[in-house]
């Protein structure tokens, strides 16, 4: 492939600058824990399932520390306490909590031994079988193989029976990964509902049962397709470490897991989502989860051609908080679009410049290019153009998870048929211009080199700013996508707490493999 | 123009390179495998739209279970083009000066506008083009009007909490947003908002608008809105009729 000439020392600058904003940031994640985190920990210690009244038995169990103030100890340490002093599995202690059995704030004498016997067992449990599933996914890609780009699309019809029926149709059209939609502010919900759901609006609850059939129906249709079909989901909103840990357990492939997403489109706390996406990048990382960012949506409120260098500002931040959760290069999978108003002179030109600067700026991520959606229109003769030359740019520049624009993009949740044109689209330019991108050089200094070296210089004066600033006083500025945030604005503030010393999450070093387990 | 090209508007049919031909194409799926029977079945669902000279034109397969069709037909039932009444909002639209310089004239103070997209609706990208300063497609947004004071409480505002801060606000525009429309999810809030406003006692004093892709003046005006503007209008459409209904109100 031919090659930018970019500023090297411009990109490290970048990296310095990004590297420093995560660190300054980190010092206030490890001091603190959320609801949702130690709902997390509750799941990957097997708790599951509703009460009486409906209410996820984690909720129950955290709402009962909040309520006793013992947050801060961590729900795996009162949860192993109770287990052992009852000797109860952590369900029928969080069972015991619900009809008011069990109280975790006087919970009688154990024997220390037990208690830890108990530790280890749980603990191998979760993470064995999160093993287990990494593993699995490994050897069904070593199996049966996967395309080099993988096209991705989605699923939103509601019933996830009815989804399960679409995204086999696609797979057989030749989609690689399937994201299923959820349902429309699912993302403020601060817990995760529980079964299979047929109800939803412009998409599916994600819940761990749905997860489940749709993994077990793709199993199904890659064996018959000879190729290992990924899952996609939305780790983002109130609950991302426990949808993490949900995607962990039932092998989910990809999930939708952005650092500042649920701060600017959802008006999430930003405190909150800062703590909330470290752990949930742990487990995603450990679970062999390809996480993406979605620096595309920046650009859906703001200009692609002025406001590109806060995509560039943007995926360096991601990249640096997801290397301090431990993340490999490999599943850092940052999301970009550029999509320009069509009427712009000379777009594809600088969009094809952004696009490629991105690509070697970020050699080993399985970037993900969003297709065009503020432009579209109801005209979809246009529509069918936009998307062939984001196809284009996209099959240049090597991304590798091309997402699918669809030709009724303003207008409804994609028709069967417009899921089956928009493959039969990418993959006929992916067939035509096999090869056309080994033979293109850039010319040196001309416009696409100076266009993709501008928008890095202002991406590194803005990353050298919130640096010094730091990123909290950053976002309530309105830096990213023109949107203001105050640091203690938005939802799910309330779900923040103070850890105490003796604060334990084991799963911590596991997941972002500073201890491996088990121990030797 | 020539006497060859005399339009019937009483009669009138779709146009595809003669008068009168009536030719339409359409496209659309059936769950079942694609074969003969397929396509007899596409070409009578064409019939039982009122299509004669059917032609099949694409029969493709979209997997085992699903065919996809492009179908050629011509209509035979002409439309009454006389007869056809539509609602739309009737103002002409001033310039973001024009606006300005008129509410600085007869109102003499700044008007305030309170934005959002509401219910559980997350996009705000309808709202962002009227009133964020950038505006879209070359119009500018509320935002930069030197008359209006535009607040944009975002999305996913509840019903109670806009016309709280509309009512505290003590805001002269209300506009509200609606994007996502899947299973008609945009009616229940539209509703609740005019009734919440109702209830409160304040309806009368606020012009309330409504936008969004599915939205259209007639179902705006019925759900008890003053205005509803569908796709294709911009910050200086909206403001126009606002500052209009605004001045209206107060002469009644």
């Amino acid at each position: 492939m031919g090659t930018l000439r970019l500023n090297e020392p411009l990109i490290k600058r970048a990296r310095e600058a990004a590297s420093v904003i995560a660190r300054d940031t980190q010092t206030f994640i490890d001091q603190h824990t959320t609801v949702t985190v130690e709902r997390s920990i509750c799941r990957l210690l097997g708790i599951d399932g509703v009460d009486q009244h409906g209410v996820p038995y984690p909720n129950v169990v955290v709402e009962h520390l909040v309520e006793r103030e013992l947050i801060g100890y961590g729900a795996f340490n009162l949860i192993l306490d109770a287990a052992a002093a009852y000797q109860l599995t952590p369900q029928q202690v969080a069972e015991g909590i619900a009809d008011q059995s069990i109280d975790l704030s006087h919970i009688p004498s154990f024997d220390p031994l037990d208690r830890d016997t108990k530790r280890q067992k749980l603990i191998t449990d979760a993470v064995s079988r999160i093993k287990r599933n990494r593993e699995f996914r490994d050897q069904r890609v070593e199996e049966l193989g996967e395309n080099e780009a993988l096209v991705y699309v989605i699923v939103a019809t509601g019933n996830i029976y009815e989804d399960i029926v679409q995204a086999k149709a696609a797979a057989r059209q030749g989609a690689d990964v399937i994201a299923v939609i959820r349902t429309t502010a699912q993302s403020l919900l601060d817990y995760v509902p529980y079964g299979a759901t047929t109800e939803g609006f412009g998409g599916t609850m994600a819940t761990q049962e749905n997860f489940r059939l749709m993994r077990a129906a793709l199993d199904e249709v890659s064996t018959e397709v000879g190729r290992y079909i990924r899952l996609c989901n939305y780790c983002s909103g109130l609950c991302m470490p426990e949808i993490a840990v949900m995607g962990a357990l039932e092998r989910l492939d990809v999930m939708l897991n952005d650092a500042l997403y649920g701060i600017l489109f959802r008006d999430i706390n930003m405190r909150r989502t800062l703590i909330d996406q470290y752990f949930s990048r742990m487990v995603n990382g450990f679970a062999g989860i390809i996480i993406s960012t979605g620096e595309d949506n920046y650009l859906t409120t703001a200009d692609a051609f002025e406001e590109a260098h806060t995509v560039f500002a943007s995926q360096f931040i991601n990249e640096q908080f997801a290397k301090s959760a431990g993340l490999p290069d490999e599943q850092i999978g940052l999301g970009h679009a550029f999509e320009m108003d069509p009427a712009l002179e000379s777009s594809f030109l600088y969009e094809w410049a952004q696009a490629q600067a991105v690509r070697q700026i970020f050699p080993k991520a399985p970037l993900k290019y969003m297709p065009p959606t503020k432009f579209m229109t109801g005209d979809i003769f246009k529509g069918v153009v936009q998307n062939t030359l984001f196809n284009a740019v996209t099959t240049l520049t090597g991304q590798r998870v091309h997402l699918l624009g669809m030709l009724t993009e303003a207008i409804h949740t994609p028709h069967i048929a417009d899921r089956a044109l928009a493959i039969d689209n990418a993959r006929y330019i992916q067939t035509a211009f096999a090869g056309l991108s080994s033979e293109i050089d850039f010319k040196a200094g001309g416009r696409m080199e100076a266009r993709a070296n501008e928008v890095l210089g202002e991406a590194v004066t803005l990353l050298e700013q919130i640096a010094s600033e730091g990123l909290f006083n950053a976002l309530s500025r309105g830096t990213f996508a023109g949107i203001k945030r105050r640091i203690d604005g938005g939802k799910g503030l309330d779900g923040v707490y103070l850890k105490r010393t003796e604060y334990t999450n084991p799963f911590e070093p596991i997941f972002s493999m500073k201890e491996v387990w088990p121990h030797a | 123009m020539h006497d060859a090209f005399a339009v019937d508007l009483s009669r009138l049919y779709p146009y595809g390179d003669t008068l009168n031909d009536g030719k339409v194409q359409l496209s659309f799926t059936l769950p079942v495998p694609a074969d003969e029977r397929a396509q007899a079945a596409a070409a009578e669902v064409a019939k039982n739209l009122g299509l004669s000279e059917v032609m099949v034109a694409l029969t493709k397969p979209l997997d085992g279970q699903f065919t996809f069709f492009v179908v050629y037909g011509k209509v035979t039932v002409p439309v009454d083009y006389e007869k056809i009444r539509v609602f739309k909002v009737e103002s002409k639209t001033r310039t973001m000066a024009e606006t300005d310089d008129l509410i600085e004239e007869k109102i003499g103070r700044k008007l305030k506008v309170i934005g959002a997209a509401c219910g559980s609706d997350a996009h705000t990208v309808g709202i962002d083009a009227i009133m964020n300063m950038k505006g879209y497609a070359g119009h500018y947004g509320m935002e930069r009007y030197r008359m209006l004071e535009a607040i944009n409480l975002g999305s996913q505002v509840s019903a109670e909490e806009l016309v709280r801060t509309a009512i505290s606000e003590k805001a002269d525009i209300v506009l509200v947003s609606q994007t996502v429309t899947q299973k008609d999810a945009h009616l229940g809030i539209l509703t609740e908002i005019v009734d919440l406003f109702e209830a409160e006692g304040v309806r009368s004093d606020i012009v309330l608008i409504c936008g969004g892709a599915r939205i259209s003046h007639e179902l705006a005006k019925e759900l008890g809105y003053d205005a509803g503007f569908g796709p294709g209008y911009f910050a200086d459409d909206v403001a126009t009729f606002a500052v209009d209904q605004w001045l209206a109100k107060r002469e009644r």
